[in-house]
């Protein structure tokens, strides 16, 4: 019996149940795929908002505005890289101008920081590359940049730390409520808890449903991207919109934690929640939309590209309350952008209320720091030297694209909700991440994940379920 | 620090040939270092015969042909460390490398020889739209499971490019039981060389579509099919053309690419075209005192010519290292009218030797002469009854006519058809 | 009498040779080519084809599970995948080196297969 099940570890479950785990209370984070961030947090803008663009009084304005202001602390403490890089938002005809003024007053409105509306002139000397049709800019120095999956996993693996269970291929098939506790039948078993946060994402309509609730109405809205190589990091600095349209913020262009260029989302609301594919026309479309900002991009830089499915609200504003057909189950739901923007802000709210039924009460043995992980990439000669020196297993480059040693690569595994798959140990490391995409060390890593979880190699997997590597012997 | 006369990068065939080349001739301490774990490179893996042809006159395999060279590097006083990853090549040519027994190295050399060789290029750079399932791998990647591993990556195989491994893993994958469906063809002819289409593919009836590519694939997690189409001159998909291929492993083999991080972290000046360094006619880049050999300076057909420039570029390394190599003006050489690029790009005017041109053509050519012209006079003219982009082409230049030639002199070479 | 038309793979040129055969399959004539060695090729490809083999075998007690190998000379091309039968069927023991006989006269070809990589 849990007090507390979060059905769902993307970003919102996860920095959730690192919240929640300051209080003495007992935690299940479950999760359908085999890893965290497997939903929309693996496959989004990765941007941290200024808080302009959502309409005043929403809760999306409020917790994006709230969210950002905390995202500093948050990351520090978990050891994420988050970086305030700024962004515009450029008007290219007179109309737009009066766009960007409508955004700005908004914006101040919502209560945004460090916000201006910048002519030409200016907005050329911020960004050397961008068109010259551009002819005015909101420029705002609040907005960010953080890798939406970093932050997922560090809060996972903090949560663990401080006592919550991560129970991955743990798909939710129904739930019973039984009065004073929910029985919920998975994949991975059945689970008894007193309360549930339904953090699902796409998929957050469907367990409301599994107790009758069907107050939550969701569009699945599909956007893909384009990654740039490193080659072409600093064609810009900041992440450049265009002026918005009804489907949202439109193609933008940024630079990423991690030095690369991600150009997208497009936005086409589609019937299938896990329809993940990149199409022809999406991927021309991004590339024929940036250019409008940046001319000078091309495809000829891209490493790859992906897409992801946003859970687009009716309401159009996020859904964070009891459920009105079951008095223990939080919905928190409709979370698209700024949802990342939100997540830490969302993760005290639902603290908040939980705590108007639940008595929370801190521990003493909270972790509140998630230590840095090992980046070999980053030190220097004699940091290096040191490190090899308390583990050989750092002086063995696997992934020689992203400079990522057989040592991080077995930290990823064996830390608190570990990598189990390819995807994972990329996500945690970057192996596999760079301009091979893995050609060289995906059968190396396939051997490590192998030899560290016990497993022959033709079991281990790309993403968990039947994405097999290979199959059997030849011989 | 350690301090070595020369630092070989690498020791697939090129790193080895070089290396014992400028043992040879005199240099003492020699130090190469392989990021694998055995010698040998890429060939360790390409378990297929067809190699040493021209260098051996025999028919070998991939391994035999690294193993001769490993014999040789082995019976000589050459310092080797494998598993070691080179991280940094300093302005002083300071070596910097890294392995789990020495820990971080630092070695003080008078001569570098890069010899990284080239990695393929992945889907990515292809911008195949669909999903993003398991099943998608290099043909290179698939020739490793099977032959290292001895796993089978796949039962129903589309391969989409004909270069050589594309061709090969047709016919590898076939003979340990998979149904290879197709191999796909972008440009209007194969990137192979003529005897693999006819033994990898013809032999077992597996069909190579040209002008064909794959447009899509589908699967949410292992790979279930692709879309393939026909392409148009500007190799654009024709809509209509469309076909779908079940299938659950997609090899690509769409082209390889010179590993010059390295070279580009030392501020090393590459070539547009080959992605190489740009080197003269012993292979010395425009940093001096490093070397460049093999498929990091251009991709080769024959691996038996990456050993011949190898030898060039350890012959090159010991004369400078003894300080006999010319540092004088330099020609320039370049390719037009079909011949995409030339391999050296410079050549000191009093070069002590004949220089062979390498280079390759970007289209086919039918009993086409080749014509070699310096400043605008004719010096050279070749028929030949075909070119094609698959295969690497040389000319030789006399010593004689390199040293009557003013300094900034540009040989050009072309094709006339 | 049949016609059989053949790509040449003697050299990069590749010569498209036409053969004619009698009823007994016998070569009448060979057109196409420009050398003698397209001659021979086509000469050999229509009344007996050979190729030669590459594969794995099972290594036991090897740090990997296989090493490759090669037949020492050409098979009959249509035995290529009897050939593999018996590859797959078979296995050396660790260690052995380049050269090492793993079947010796595979199927009465006079052909041995033999390992092409050292391996501990």
């Amino acid at each position: 019996m849990y007090d507390l099940v979060i059905i769902g570890a993307g970003v919102i479950g996860a920095m959730i149940a690192n919240e929640l785990s300051k209080y003495d209370i007992s935690i299940a984070l479950l999760e359908k795929m085999n890893d965290v961030a497997m939903g929309t947090t693996k496959a989004n803008s990765a941007l941290v908002h200024g808080g302009f663009d959502a309409k005043t009084g929403t809760l999306k304005a409020k917790l994006n505005v709230e969210g950002t202001d905390m995202m500093g602390d948050i990351c520090a403490k978990l050891n994420v890289p988050f970086k305030r890089k700024g962004a515009l938002v450029v008007a290219f005809t007179d109309a737009e101008k009066d766009t960007l003024k409508v955004l700005y007053d908004r914006g101040i409105a919502n209560g945004a920081k460090g916000l201006s509306i910048i002519e030409k002139e200016e907005l050329k000397k911020l960004e050397k590359n961008i068109s010259d049709d551009a002819l005015a800019a909101l420029y705002c120095e609040s907005a960010g940049i953080v890798c939406p999956y970093e932050l997922t996993i560090a809060s996972t693996e903090n949560a663990c730390v401080n006592g919550t269970e991560f129970i991955r291929n743990c798909e939710v098939l129904s739930i019973e409520d039984k009065g004073d506790n929910y029985l919920l039948k998975t994949t991975a078993g059945e689970f008894e808890t007193k309360y549930i946060i339904n953090a699902a994402g796409n998929f957050a309509d469907n367990v409301a449903n599994m107790l009758g609730d069907d107050s939550i109405k969701l569009v699945a809205r599909k956007g893909e991207y384009y990654l740039l190589d490193k080659t072409v990091g600093d064609i810009v600095s900041h992440t450049i919109f265009q002026c918005p349209n009804e489907m949202g913020k439109g193609i933008l262009i940024t630079p990423t934690v991690d030095g690369n260029i991600l150009i997208g989302p497009t936005a086409l609301d589609v019937e299938d929640k896990d329809d993940i594919t990149t199409t022809p026309q999406g991927l021309k479309k991004i590339i024929d939309s940036v250019q409008k900002s940046i001319p000078s991009v091309s495809t000829r830089n891209a490493i790859t590209s992906f897409a992801g499915v946003r859970a687009h609200p009716v309401n159009d504003d996020f859904i964070i309350d009891w459920s009105s057909k079951s008095d223990r189950l939080l919905n928190v739901a409709g979370i698209e952008s700024p949802g990342l923007s939100a997540a830490p802000a969302i993760a005290l709210y639902v603290k908040n209320i939980l705590a108007q039924k639940v008595n929370l009460s801190e521990k003493n043995s909270y972790r509140e720091e998630r230590p840095a992980p090992v980046r070999f990439r980053h030190m220097n000669d004699e940091e290096r030297a040191e490190l090899i020196k308390k583990n050989p297993a750092y002086g063995r480059i696997i992934c020689r694209c992203e400079t990522i040693t057989e040592g991080e690569i077995i930290d990823a595994i064996k830390a608190p909700a570990g990598a189990r798959d390819m995807d994972g140990v990329k996500r945690r490391t970057r192996a596999g991440m760079g301009r091979c995409q893995s050609g060289f060390c995906g059968s190396k890593v396939v051997e490590i994940l192998a030899r560290e979880l016990g497993l022959p190699m033709n079991e281990i997997t790309k993403f968990g379920g039947d994405s097999k590597i290979i199959y059997e012997r030849t011989k | 620090m350690l301090t070595y006369d020369l630092v070989v990068v690498g020791g697939g065939p090129a790193g080895m040939a070089a290396a014992l080349k400028a043992h040879e001739n005199g240099i003492e301490k020699i130090i190469v270092l392989e990021r694998a774990q055995t010698l040998g490179g890429i060939l360790e893996q390409c378990i297929h015969t067809g190699f040493g042809l021209h260098y051996f006159g025999e028919e070998l395999s991939g391994p035999e042909y690294a193993g001769r060279f490993i014999d040789l590097i082995k019976n000589t006083n050459v310092t080797i460390k494998t598993d070691t990853m080179v991280l940094d090549i300093a302005e002083d040519n300071t070596v910097t490398a890294v392995n789990n027994e020495d820990g971080l190295l630092k070695i003080e050399t008078k001569a570098v020889v890069l010899a990284m060789g080239c990695r393929e290029r992945p889907r990515g750079a292809l911008s195949i739209a669909g999903s993003r399932c398991s099943g998608i791998m290099t043909a290179g990647t698939a020739q490793k499971y099977v032959n290292i591993d001895g796993y089978m990556p796949g039962h129903e195989v589309v391969i989409l490019g004909s270069g050589d491994i594309g061709l090969i893993m047709a016919r590898r994958m076939t003979l340990e039981g998979a149904k290879v469906k197709m191999v796909c063809e972008l440009m209007p002819y194969s990137g192979g060389l003529q005897r693999n289409i006819v033994q990898c593919l013809e032999d077992f009836n597996i069909p190579l579509k040209l002008s064909t590519t794959v447009v899509e694939t589908y699967g949410k997690e292992r790979l279930e099919g692709v879309k393939i189409a026909k392409v148009d001159e500007k190799l654009q998909p024709i809509p209509g053309t469309e076909e779908y291929v079940p299938c659950d492993t997609l090899m690509l083999s769409v082209g390889l690419i010179p590993e010059n991080e390295l070279s580009k972290n030392a501020g090393i000046g590459l070539d547009m075209i080959t992605n190489g360094p740009i080197v003269d006619e012993y292979r010395q880049t425009q940093h001096k005192g490093v070397f460049a050999c093999g498929n990091v300076l251009q991709v080769h057909d024959l691996v038996d010519y990456v050993t011949e420039e190898s030898q060039i570029a350890g012959l090159g390394a010991a004369k400078y290292i003894k300080g006999e190599l010319s540092d004088a003006d330099k020609i320039s050489t370049k390719g037009t009218n079909g011949v995409r690029y030339i391999v050296p790009q410079k050549i000191n005017c009093n070069t002590d030797t004949d220089v062979k041109l390498y280079f390759r053509v970007g289209a086919v050519f039918k009993d086409a002469k080749l014509v070699v012209e310096a400043d605008g006079q004719e010096i050279i003219s070749k028929k030949k009854r075909k070119l094609a982009p698959g295969e690497m082409e040389y000319v030789i230049i006399k010593k004689d006519v390199l040293n009557n030639l003013p300094a900034d002199s540009v040989i050009n070479v072309r094709v006339e058809a | 009498m049949t016609k059989r038309e053949l790509t040449c793979i003697a050299c990069p040129i590749g010569c498209q040779i036409t053969v004619s055969l009698d009823d007994n399959g016998e070569v009448l004539d060979v057109t196409g080519n420009t050398c003698k060695r397209g001659d021979a090729y086509a000469r050999s490809e229509c009344t007996f084809p050979t190729r030669s083999l590459t594969s794995t075998i099972k290594l036991e007690g090897g740090r990997e599970p296989v090493v490759p190998v090669k037949s020492s000379g050409p098979i009959p091309k249509g035995m290529m995948f009897d050939c593999m039968k018996e590859i797959n069927a078979a296995f050396v023991k660790a260690p052995v080196k380049i050269g090492d006989t793993a079947i010796k006269n595979i199927l009465d070809t006079g052909v041995d297969i033999v390992v092409t990589n050292n391996a501990e």
